[in-house]
C-alpha cells in the first residue's frame, strides 16, 4: 500500500479518477442494496415515524444535510480568521 | 494501613515522583508497571468500604470498591497504560509525571466512598492536568493552562461550597445518589457539568485541549470529562436536567466540530458531543440508560485515545494540524491512517466496533422510556457523529488533496499504542459479553439483530452520502468559531481596558485639579510669607501699635455687644 509517488510520480491507485469513479458506483449500489434490504428485515418501530419505509437511510441524510446547513448559517455569524485571539 | 486498603489511586500518583529519577527504558518499564499494580489492586478489592479514617467530625472512605468503581478505574489505569507506552518519546518528563498524578487521581475519584475525598482528588486532577497543558512548553499553551486553570479552580470552588451546604444541612458526607433539590445539591451537580464540558462554559475544553503536547491532548482527552461521567452516574441518576443538557452538548459538538479547520480542535468538540450522548443517558435514568453511559464512557476512553494517537502522530511527523495543510497521508502513514480509521469508525457507532455495543444502549433506553422527542434526536446525533468526525477527521488529515508531505509512520511504541486500542476497539465491539459483565447493571440487551444493525448501516452510509455531496460546503478555511470563551479572552480585557482607561481619566483629571490648588496656596503662602511678603517684612513700632491699638478695640467692641 505504501507507494510514496514523489512529485510527478504515478498517482496512488486509491487517487486515480478511475478508482474514484469506481467507488461512487460501487457506493450507490451498496447504499441501494441497504434500503431494498429494508423491504425484507423489519426492526421494532417504538414510534409512529421510526416504522416508514427506509426511516434511518432519509433521516439520517435529511439530519446531516440539516446540521450542514445550520453549521454553514452559525458560521456566517461566528468565523473568524484564525489568528483573532493572537492579534 | 495495609496494602490491600491503599487506594489505587495512590500508586499512581506517587509512582509519577518515581519516573523524573528512571531514564530510558527503566523510566518506560515502570510507568507500565505501575497502572498494572494499581489493575490487581482495584480487582482484588472486596466490594463495599476497603479503608476508613476519622477526619475532623466525619467518618471519609477513600476506598470503596463497586462495578461501576472498578469499570472505571480500571478504564482510566488502561488509558495510563496506552497513553504512557504512546509518549515514551516525549522529551519532557513533567508531562509524564503529570499525567500519571492526574490519572491517578482519576482512578481516586473512581474508588472515593465520600465527597471529601472526592474533593480532594478531583482538585488534584486540575492541579496536575494544568502541568500536563503546560509542559507543552508553547506560549499557546501556557496562556491556555491559565484559562484552563481558572474554569477548573472556580468549578472546584462552587463544588466545594455545594459539599459543604449539602452536609451542613444533611450531616452526611457519603457520596451516593442525591437530587438537585438543595442548593447544596445544585451546586455540586453544577461544579460535576463543570468538568463534564457542559454549556455555557463548554469552550474551556476545545480552548485548552488542542494546545497540549502530541502526546499530552491523548491522556487529557480520557479523565477531567470521563471522572465528571461517572460522578454523575453515581451521584446524580435519573436528574432529568441532564437529557436536556446532554441533548445540547451533543448537538453543539457536532456543529462547532463541523466548522473547525484544526484536526484536534474537531475532536475536542467531539469530546463534547460523546460526553453529551452521556449526560443524556444519566438523565434518563434507567438501568438500561446508566449501563448505556458507564459503558460509553469506556469505550469513549479508548477509541478517543485512539483517534487522538492517529492525530499525535501526524502532529509529531509533519509539526501541523490544521486540515487546510494535510491530506493525502495515507499514502505514506498507513498504520497510523487504519487505526484512525478503526477509531473513527468506533467513534461512530459502527457495527462491529465499540460504540456500537456502547451507545446503542442510550439510544434503546429512550425508545423503551418513550422520549420520542429525545429518541429521534439521539438518532440524528448518530448520523451526525459520522458527518463530524467519523468521516470529516479521516478524510480531511488522510485523504482530500494531497498535500505533498510523505511523512513515514511513527516510531514503534507509537505504533503499538495505535494498533493495541484498536485491537481493543474491534475486540469489545465484535465480542461484547465479557465486556457487558463489567457494567454495573446485569446487561439484558442484545446488540446484534439483524434490524439493529441493518438501521444503523442505512443510517452512517446515508449520513456518509450526504457528506460527500455537500463536501463543497464544507470547505475548509483557515478559521475559528466564537466560542462562550469570547466573554473572559476578547469581552473581558475589552471592558477592562474601557473601564480602566475612564478610571484612569478621571483620576488625571482628580489629581491634576487637586495639584493646581495645592499649587496655589502655595503661590499665595509665597507672596504673603516668602521674602518681600507682607508677613515676612520687618514691621515699625508706631505700626505696630496702631494693629494692636485697632485688636484691643476690636475685642473690647465684642466683648460690649
Amino acid at each position: 500500500m505504501v507507494n510514496a509517488s514523489g512529485a510527478g510520480g504515478k498517482k496512488h491507485w486509491l487517487v486515480r479518477p478511475s478508482t474514484i469513479k469506481g467507488l461512487w458506483v460501487g457506493g450507490i449500489a451498496f447504499l441501494a442494496a441497504l434500503v431494498g434490504a429494508g423491504a425484507f428485515v423489519h426492526g421494532h418501530a417504538y414510534f409512529e415515524v421510526d416504522g416508514s419505509f427506509a426511516f434511518y437511510a432519509w433521516y439520517g441524510f435529511a439530519t446531516c444535510a440539516a446540521m450542514v446547513v445550520a453549521a454553514k448559517g452559525l458560521g456566517i455569524l461566528l468565523k473568524r480568521r484564525d489568528d483573532y485571539y493572537d492579534v | 494501613m495495609t496494602f490491600e486498603s491503599l487506594p489505587p489511586g495512590l500508586i499512581l500518583v506517587l509512582g509519577a515522583f518515581l519516573l523524573p529519577l528512571l531514564r530510558g527504558r527503566a523510566r518506560g518499564g515502570v510507568a507500565l508497571l505501575l497502572p498494572a499494580i494499581a489493575l490487581v489492586q482495584v480487582w482484588t478489592l472486596p466490594d463495599g468500604p476497603a479503608l476508613s479514617v476519622g477526619f475532623l467530625d466525619y467518618r471519609i472512605v477513600p476506598v470503596q470498591a463497586d462495578a461501576l468503581s472498578r469499570l472505571f478505574a480500571t478504564i482510566f489505569l488502561v488509558m495510563a497504560a496506552g497513553g504512557a507506552l504512546f509518549a515514551l518519546n516525549q522529551r519532557t518528563v513533567v508531562e509524564l509525571s503529570a499525567a500519571f498524578v492526574y490519572g491517578g487521581s482519576a482512578v481516586g475519584v473512581a474508588m472515593a466512598g465520600d465527597l471529601i475525598s472526592v474533593f480532594v482528588f478531583w482538585e488534584l486532577m486540575a492541579v496536575a492536568s494544568t502541568l500536563v497543558l503546560w509542559s507543552a512548553g508553547t506560549a499557546q499553551a501556557y496562556g491556555a493552562s491559565l484559562r484552563y486553570v481558572m474554569m477548573h479552580l472556580a468549578g472546584g470552588v462552587i463544588l466545594m461550597v455545594g459539599i459543604v451546604a449539602h452536609v451542613n444541612a444533611t450531616g452526611d458526607v457519603s457520596f451516593h445518589a442525591m437530587r438537585p433539590e438543595s442548593l447544596g445539591t445544585w451546586l455540586i451537580l453544577l461544579g460535576f457539568l463543570i468538568n463534564a464540558g457542559a454549556p455555557p462554559v463548554s469552550a474551556w475544553l476545545p480552548d485548552a485541549y488542542p494546545e497540549a503536547s502530541w502526546s499530552g491532548m491523548v491522556f487529557l482527552s480520557a479523565f477531567t470529562t470521563k471522572t465528571a461521567v461517572y460522578v454523575l452516574i453515581r451521584g446524580f441518576p435519573g436528574a432529568e436536567i441532564l437529557v436536556f443538557v446532554g441533548l445540547f452538548m451533543v448537538f453543539y459538538g457536532i456543529i462547532y466540530a463541523l466548522l473547525e479547520n484544526d484536526m484536534r480542535r474537531i475532536l475536542a468538540y467531539s469530546i463534547v458531543n460523546q460526553v453529551g450522548f452521556m449526560v443524556t443517558g444519566i438523565g434518563i435514568g434507567t438501568e438500561m440508560a446508566l449501563n448505556g453511559a458507564a459503558a460509553h464512557a469506556f469505550t469513549h476512553i479508548i477509541y478517543k485515545a485512539l483517534l487522538l494517537m492517529s492525530a499525535g502522530s501526524v502532529l509529531y511527523m509533519t509539526g501541523k494540524r490544521k486540515c487546510t495543510d494535510l491530506g493525502g497521508l495515507f499514502q505514506s502513514m498507513p498504520v497510523t491512517t487504519i487505526c484512525g480509521i478503526i477509531g473513527a469508525l468506533a467513534i461512530s457507532s459502527f457495527p462491529w466496533t465499540s460504540g456500537f455495543v456502547s451507545k446503542s444502549m442510550i439510544s434503546q433506553a429512550a425508545a423503551d422510556q418513550h422520549l420520542a422527542s429525545a429518541w429521534l434526536l439521539l438518532t440524528a446525533a448518530s448520523a451526525g457523529v459520522f458527518l463530524h468526525a467519523g468521516i470529516k477527521f479521516p478524510w480531511f488529515v488522510f485523504f482530500q488533496k494531497d498535500s505533498g508531505l510523505r511523512p513515514a509512520d511513527p516510531p514503534w511504541n507509537m505504533r503499538a499504542a495505535m494498533i493495541l486500542f484498536a485491537a481493543l476497539c474491534v475486540g469489545i465491539g465484535v465480542f461484547p459479553e465479557p465486556f457487558y459483565r463489567l457494567l454495573p447493571f446485569p446487561v439484558t440487551y442484545e446488540p446484534y439483530t439483524v434490524p439493529h444493525v441493518l438501521e444503523m448501516l442505512q443510517l452512517l452510509s446515508f449520513s456518509g452520502l450526504a457528506f460527500f455531496l455537500l463536501l463543497p460546503m464544507m470547505k475548509r478555511t483557515l478559521t475559528i468559531t466564537l466560542d462562550t470563551d469570547w466573554i473572559y479572552r476578547r469581552l473581558g480585557p475589552q471592558l477592562v481596558r474601557l473601564i480602566g482607561g475612564g478610571l484612569v481619566a478621571v483620576d488625571r483629571t482628580v489629581r491634576k485639579t487637586w495639584f493646581l490648588g495645592v499649587r496655589n496656596v502655595l503661590v499665595v503662602a509665597e507672596r504673603l510669607h516668602g521674602g518681600r511678603g507682607i508677613f515676612a517684612r520687618t514691621w515699625s513700632t508706631g505700626d505696630m501699635a496702631l494693629v494692636t491699638l485697632v485688636l484691643l478695640g476690636a475685642s473690647l467692641a465684642v466683648f460690649y455687644f
